[in-house]
């Protein structure tokens, strides 16, 4: 099932440090199709430094991040296009409403789904305020709204999710599950972190724990 | 120590610096920081003895100049420091660079070790300008273009220090100060070229501070002697610097432990 | 990729007018810095006619420093640069799209606001022709040297004094040029020389300062 030619993402003993505390060394792993990485640890372990080395924001000390076998330090652009990454901070403008926020967000990547935005915001309960500037928004309507890209990104093979269950209500989080769940079940490959402890994909999931 | 030791050597070839060539080797803080601390003496030594006999050379020997008197000594000084003030931005900005490609980074700290002292030798140049040219001009300061050029470069050092000063992570400081010393290498000749061209509109020729009419033997001697005298310093203030940078980041046991071996294999 | 870039600056326009208060205020900064040189100097109209092509491109100069703040702190701060260091096309072309937004935001409105405050300094017609044309020039190749020093300090804590200190000494020769165009122009001497060298540095900070920015951001965010 984990035969090479599948692998997605892999890395190659990552090493990562802040200052001069190192967060973790020798982390490797590799994701092939169709399966999903949960990352766990303790609060400063790393796991949003590991998930933005993955990404190629932030470089690693030792090791290398290789995305279908090619490293990602020398293929960025066409990495990137396959990527959707979704941090701490939302990439939400306050000025703008979700609707202009999201229309941004696909034409900087370069995606199609222009068309869908207003039937993603129904889907997620937020056509009500699609319309209104987001700092009038509450903190789960901006998450869900901040979220909203991955409905219009299903294309891209890769996610890489920060705490993407943050703030979000039973009902939400039960949506947002199923979605991660349909983009494994279709070949795509998933790497997040979460603290409420939800296996999307059971049977499919690997775990990496960091720091101990 | 693993803990210790494993951090120390240029990423993905753990070993590599202890078995490599000699100046690999050397290319690892930890292991080069001995090294710097038992080269340092050594070039403040030889900066001290020849700053002795160049300023010897400059205020007993060379002769008083016909026109200027005895206030033109101070070029003995001025004129070293200014060399060495644009000459260490270039070396500065040639290691922020080195760093950068090939993330190295020795070369990193060399290069924020040598911008105080960049900084120190624009500075000299400035004052002793300003001592000069009270005497010879009548006035503290002239907006030469020399002077003009010599004041920004003192600005261009100030922002690189303020930058990495004001940067907590190490990593981010080196390379954000290397893409600022690389903007601004490729701007001084911009910038003296703008401000020769603006001096000469507004003032028409100016004195020049350097143009002496014709420099004796003795004088020529002396200049030489004082800016090697210059170099040693900056090497040895580099050397020194350095190795506190390294023991400040890599951690003073590390620096400690090794100097130690590296003791040790010697007398044995 | 023509998409992404058209829609990062009329997105930044678009947030820069709903934020018009910040443009607004640079745009006062800059009257009252070059409203305050005749308060302080007398108002011989000899005087300010000697000083106007300095004092309005200090002023400018200033100005445009002041607004480089906004240039990435924004999009920092809610992780949007997140995401353009992500996006597929080169950094430094959606960073060439943000600059150009902001000198549309802050450049355009003094280069417009320049006549006037020459018909305060008793300037000639002609003269006040060459002083608008000299900020059209220069202040985008302003935005674009700025733009360095932004993204070399975006999310430090001392960024809004750090930038003038690293930006200015950068900015001389743009400042020379400007100012030595309007000078010229009064003297009689022709502006044309000045006006190309201007040209040519607005040029190359068009063909370098992004390459550098991105440098600056990839490292910033690190």
């Amino acid at each position: 099932m984990t035969s090479a030619a599948s692998v997605l993402l892999s890395a190659a003993r990552l090493e990562c440090r802040r200052g001069r505390r190192r967060l973790f060394s020798e982390v490797s792993f590799a994701l092939p199709a169709g399966r999903a990485l949960l990352v766990s640890g303790r609060n400063g372990a790393g796991k949003t430094t590991l998930l933005r080395a993955l990404c190629g924001l932030t470089r690693p000390e030792v090791g290398e991040v290789a995305w279908r076998g090619r490293a990602v330090r020398d293929h960025r652009d066409e990495y990137h296009a396959e990527l959707v990454f979704l941090g701490h901070h939302s990439a939400l403008k306050d000025d703008l409403t979700p609707e202009e926020n999201l229309r941004c967000a696909l034409e900087l990547g370069g995606d199609d789904g222009a068309a869908h935005v207003a039937a993603t915001f129904e889907r997620l309960g937020l056509a009500a305020c699609a319309r209104l500037p987001v700092r009038s928004l509450s903190q789960g309507q901006r998450r869900r709204a901040a979220l909203a890209r991955l409905w219009l990104s299903r294309a891209r093979p890769l996610w890489i999710l920060d705490e993407p269950f943050v703030a979000l209500d039973a009902e939400s989080t039960a949506t947002l599950a199923g979605l991660l769940r349909a983009h494994v079940d279709g070949g795509g490959a998933l790497v997040y972190t979460t603290h409420q402890e939800i296996d999307v994909a059971p049977g499919r999931t690997e775990r990496l724990a960091l720091g101990d | 120590m693993a803990s210790s030791d494993s951090g120390n050597h240029a990423p993905g070839a753990p070993r590599r610096a202890a078995a490599g060539p000699l100046w690999l080797r050397y290319a690892a803080p930890v292991a080069f920081a001995p090294l710097a601390r038992r080269m340092t003496p050594w070039f403040f030594a030889a900066a001290a003895v020849l700053a002795v006999a160049g300023l010897y050379i400059g205020f007993f020997v060379a002769p008083t100049d016909a026109q200027q008197g005895e206030v033109y000594r101070v070029i003995f000084i001025h004129v070293p420091a200014a060399w060495m003030s644009m000459f260490i931005y270039l070396v500065m900005a040639f290691w922020a660079a080195v760093g950068l490609a090939f993330n190295t980074r020795l070369s990193a700290m060399m290069a924020s070790a040598l911008a105080p002292t960049g900084a120190m030798f624009t500075f000299l140049a400035l004052w002793t300008g300003a001592l000069w040219g009270k005497p010879t001009w009548g006035t503290w300061w002239v907006w030469d273009a020399r002077l003009t050029s010599e004041l920004i470069l003192l600005f261009l050092y100030v922002g690189f220090i303020a930058l990495q000063a004001a940067i907590d992570d190490p990593r981010r400081a080196d390379r954000a100060g290397a893409v600022l010393a690389i903007v601004g290498v490729v701007n001084v000749p911009i910038i003296y070229f703008s401000v020769r061209w603006w001096n000469t509109l507004h003032q028409g020729a100016s004195v020049s501070l350097t143009a002496a009419p014709k420099m004796a033997a003795t004088m020529l001697t002396g200049m030489l002697v004082m800016t090697l005298a210059c170099w040693m310093y900056a090497i040895g203030a580099a050397l020194w610097r350095v190795r506190a940078i390294i023991a400040e980041r890599e951690g003073d046991a590390a620096v400690e432990e090794q100097s130690g071996t590296e003791r040790g294999g010697r007398t044995t | 990729m023509w998409r992404a870039l058209k829609g990062i600056f009329a997105r930044d326009l678009a947030l820069a007018w709903r934020q018009r208060a910040d443009v607004l205020s640079s745009l006062v900064f800059f009257v009252m810095v070059v409203s305050l040189f005749p308060l302080g100097l007398g108002p011989e109209p000899a005087t300010l006619r000697a000083i106007a092509p300095g004092v309005l491109w200090v002023a400018a100069l200033l100005s445009s420093t002041l607004a480089l703040g906004r240039l990435f702190a924004g999009d920092h701060a809610d992780g949007t640069l997140e995401q353009m260091l992500l996006a597929p096309q080169p950094l430094a072309f959606l960073v060439l799209s943000k600059i150009a937004a902001h000198w549309v935001a802050a450049g355009l409105p003094l280069t417009a606001m320049a006549p006037l405050l020459g018909l305060q300094f008793d300037m000639a017609p002609a003269d006040i022709a060459v002083l608008t044309a000299t900020l059209a020039l220069g202040t985008p190749a302003l935005s674009l040297i700025g733009a360095i020093g932004a993204a070399l300090t975006v999310g430090l804590r001392g960024a809004a004094v750090l930038v003038p200190l690293l930006v200015l000494p950068l900015a001389i020769p743009v400042l020379i040029f400007g100012a030595g165009a309007v000078d010229a122009a009064e003297a009689g001497r022709g502006a044309g020389a000045h006006l190309s060298l201007l040209g040519g540095l607005l040029a190359f900070a068009l063909a370098g300062a992004p390459l550098a920015c991105a440098a600056a951001l990839r490292i910033s965010l690190d």
